[in-house]
């Protein structure tokens, strides 16, 4: 039985005749989430969660064909059962399960284990087919709990007020900005970009609460920011901008700052290892939950990842697709 | 060993110099004499010598983690540093134990006689108590080399800033011969060993790319560049000492060097270049590097690679610092040591007497004639400055040679660059196929870098290990500033200080320069 193909297109379920995140326009296109290497503009019709619903709209744009439906919930496309599973990656992230005739194939997008409290924890499904990811696909990736990487956040704000220093957390947009916002809860004003604002409307519109902030455009004067929390999307990181933030000392957080050299690439203040996708350890459990006799492994560590599996006598094969390398490289930290 | 782990990670990620210093003090601050002084140690290359293997650091991870060797050759190709890749791998620690950098210390020193058993029960409990950063410099401290990022200036700034005394001094007094055990952090740092040390050297002199011509020619002396290992040449009260520019003692490397001081007058301090030379005529920096860094030294070698120094500046005579002094003065003194020629070994640098502008341009053009590659600018009334000082003393080089040449195989980088492709082999035409001639690592912007590493991602054809090969499709032009035969690379040459000059995208595979044309640069 095979019911996924992997196309030029993107992962194409045959017999139900759509789409997966696909990266060139088709008719259907089922969604992920909203991160923009996995939602492309120009498909005929969208189908995705609730909460990626206004996502979507707010970057591709307003007057999109979008369906969407929540967890768990089953619809029928061309006599493929298909329904979406929470992936614990962002707001509204899901993973795609598709069965037909009994056979069951899950498509899991991005996706990682711990629980942020703010995304729908991750959802163990069980198929015979897994398509998986592999970003931090190598055993040096290993996060620290979410409550200590938020006290490392915290400890980090604590030291900069002693020292005078304007706090900057540079974080992608969409998911993790809105962490970095949750970890500093209670330590004061938090001034986030105008860019970030806007997506922090689609989690309020999903009923999820928010901390209190402020909307900012550095191009408007950066003077009354001094010994402030200020949030910023990676795009920032090599402007005049945010070198013209008085006393600055800014923080990258991204899953690649676990690497020393990295850090020094980046040349920031500070990293924190705090990511959006599965570590090692994670990885292995949930291909391990998933008991598929079959794994495809796509963006990230995908040979080495797969050649691991085998080992382990899981049987895995690495597939290309366009995820993770369409934002800019530079900016690895964005598609995070 | 807390505050030290915050200084490191403080250190080693921000650019900022100020937060560097700002974390510098405030380990000053909080660390115990013994701490402040291993400190002062590991960053001034004083660091002891390796006692366990990193082949057997790494195989008691393996051991530890279950994880296949090729997976742990895979994690260090991308994380670029050992003692790195085995603090990420590990699992995380039991629990945690506090001791100071210099408890680790001592016991990292005691494993000089400890078996190879012991030393593994040390090790693996070590890492079980301590959290990854400390894990890391643990690792580090284990392996003996410590190299992170500060540079000795900025460390020297901080301590001056931090006593409230000047740089100059704070740098001669940690550079000399300070032992561990009988040292006190700030007595050492302010300089009250330093009379003791006849070793002691003064910082070189260092000089800025020229920038433009200068009018007043006649305030200036000019001097030929040399091409070898600048060298400063010490005796005290009898004894000699040669100190590298990297802050070495070299003097048992050059023993002919050393029996010729001995014939000038004591207490003097010389500047100058040492050089491979043979039949009055200076060899290229090629012949000198088989002299380096070698173990022992066969008669053989020493006399088919004869070494001498050409000496440009004199910083010490009877005792007294002549730094203050203006280059003219110090150069008729360094002459007067000179009359009555006392051996070839040891030689005064000749001015290069010009009268015009371009008459110097000219003799630049030719400096590789002799070996030299380029010419020295020093204003006559300057003093011999601490390090680099811009505006008394240029250097103005001749200009390198140039080819054009495709790339075709991409590594990643080590430490700061290994997330990217940045080291990089170039090949051109011999005939209608490839040869490969150069590998360079340096001369793109970090934009740059990442643009061919998306590249590299993109059109790599195949894979070896770490080794990538790309469709040769990406020109650049490759500096490099000489050129000889070698069987080193498969053209058949050898480019000395190769390095990318520009990304030439205007340029495709097609216009690439060819071997038999490239062969026509090699001097006969």
């Amino acid at each position: 039985m095979q019911i996924l193909k992997f196309t030029s297109k993107g992962i194409y379920c045959i017999p139900g005749n759509f789409y997966i995140d696909p990266w060139q326009p088709v008719d259907l296109a089922v969604i992920t989430h909203g991160h923009a290497d996995h939602a492309k503009p120009s498909m005929k019709k969208y189908l995705c969660h609730h909460f990626t619903k206004p996502i979507l709209q707010t970057r591709i744009g307003a007057d999109i064909h979008c369906q969407s439906v929540a967890y768990g919930e089953t619809i029928y496309i061309n006599g493929v059962k298909m329904s979406l599973h929470p992936a614990g990656h962002i707001i509204g992230s899901a993973q795609i399960r598709m069965e037909y005739k009994g056979y069951v194939a899950v498509v899991s997008g991005d996706y990682k284990l711990q629980d942020d409290g703010l995304s729908t924890p991750f959802e163990y499904v069980k198929c015979n087919e897994f398509v998986s990811e592999s970003t931090f696909g190598l055993p040096i990736y290993h996060w620290l709990s979410v409550s200590e990487q938020e006290l490392q956040l915290k400890n980090w704000v604590e030291q900069n007020r002693k020292n005078g220093k304007t706090s900057v957390f540079i974080g992608y947009s969409l998911g993790k900005a809105q962490r970095i916002m949750k970890a500093l809860e209670g330590l004061g004003r938090l001034h986030v970009h105008y860019s970030i604002a806007r997506l922090n409307m689609a989690y309020e519109s999903a009923g999820i609460q928010l901390p209190e902030y402020q909307s900012v455009d550095l191009r408007n004067g950066t003077k009354e920011l001094e010994k402030e929390i200020i949030i910023l999307p990676p795009s920032l990181l090599d402007s005049q901008l945010l070198k013209k933030i008085p006393a600055v000392s800014h923080a990258i957080c991204s899953g690649w700052m676990q690497v020393r050299g990295a850090r020094r690439w980046r040349s920031a203040d500070a990293g924190f290892a705090i990511s959006d996708h599965a570590d090692w350890n994670d990885l292995l459990t949930v291909v391990k939950a998933t008991e598929a006799e079959k794994v495809y492994v796509t963006h990230g560590q995908q040979a080495i990842f797969a050649k691991y599996l085998n080992e382990i006598g899981i049987n895995a094969m690495e597939v290309k697709t366009s995820y993770g390398e369409e934002e800019d490289y530079s900016t690895k930290t964005e598609t995070e | 060993m807390k505050d030290f782990a915050t200084l490191i990670n403080t250190l080693d990620s921000t650019n900022k110099t100020s937060l560097k210093l700002e974390a510098i003090a405030h380990f000053l601050d909080a660390a115990s004499n013994q701490d402040k002084l291993w400190f002062l140690a590991l960053f001034t290359g004083k660091r002891p010598k390796r006692n366990t293997s990193t082949a057997l650091q790494k195989q008691w991870l393996l051991e530890v983690t279950s994880i296949p060797e090729w997976l742990f050759l895979e994690c260090y190709a991308a994380v670029g540093d050992l003692g790195e890749t085995i603090a990420l791998m590990l699992p995380p620690p039991t629990e945690i134990i506090e001791k100071t950098l210099s408890e680790w210390m001592q016991e990292i020193l005691q494993l000089q006689e400890a078996s190879e058993e012991q030393k593994k029960t040390f090790v693996l409990n070590a890492w079980n108590h301590l959290d990854y950063t400390e894990r890391f410099i643990f690792n580090k401290l284990l392996g003996g080399s410590f190299r992170l990022g500060v540079s000795s200036k900025t460390l020297i700034n901080a301590l001056a800033k931090y006593f409230w005394i000047d740089a100059t001094a704070v740098a001669h007094s940690i550079m000399g011969d300070w032992k561990m055990e009988s040292a006190q952090f700030a007595q050492l740092v302010k300089g009250e060993y330093t009379n003791t040390g006849l070793s002691q050297p003064y910082p070189f002199c260092l000089a800025y790319p020229l920038e433009k011509e200068i009018l007043n020619i006649e305030d200036w002396q000019a001097e030929y560049k040399w091409d070898g290992i600048r060298g400063q040449l010490i005796k005290r009260q009898g004894q000699i000492f040669i100190w590298s520019r990297g802050e070495e003692l070299v003097t048992e490397q050059f023993p002919e060097i050393k029996n010729a001081l001995l014939d000038f007058p004591d207490n003097i301090v010389l500047d100058g270049e040492i050089l491979a030379y043979k039949n009055n005529e200076v060899l290229p920096f090629t012949a000198l590097q088989k002299r380096l860094n070698r173990k022992t030294l066969s008669k053989k070698l020493l006399e088919e690679i004869p070494v001498a120094v050409f000496c440009y500046d004199l910083l010490e005579l009877d005792g007294n610092d002549m730094r203050p002094q203006p280059l003219h003065i110090r150069r008729s003194l360094l002459e007067n040591l000179f009359t009555g020629n006392r051996s070839s070994l040891i030689q005064l640098s000749p001015i290069v007497q010009y009268d015009s502008w371009e008459k110097l341009r000219a003799i630049r053009e030719k400096s590789r004639d002799v070996n030299s590659e380029g010419v020295m600018l020093k204003y006559r009334e300057s003093p011999y400055h601490v390090g680099r000082k811009k505006g008394d003393w240029w250097k103005w080089k001749v200009d390198p040679f140039s080819i054009d040449a495709v790339l075709i195989y991409a590594q990643k980088g080590s430490g700061r660059r290994s997330s990217y492709y940045t080291d990089y082999t170039f090949a051109v035409k011999q005939g209608d196929h490839l040869v490969t001639i150069a590998k360079a690592y340096s001369g793109l912007t970090d934009k740059e870098i990442q643009e061919v590493s998306r590249f590299v991602n993109k059109h790599a054809v195949e894979k070896f290990g770490p080794v990538r090969t790309v469709k040769p499709e990406l020109v650049f032009e490759i500096a490099f500033e000489g050129i000889g035969f070698s069987n080193r690379h498969k053209s058949g040459v050898a480019l000395r200080f190769p390095r990318i000059a520009r990304w030439r995208k205007d340029k495709t595979v097609a216009d690439i320069d060819n071997i038999d044309e490239i062969k026509k640069m090699i001097p006969a």
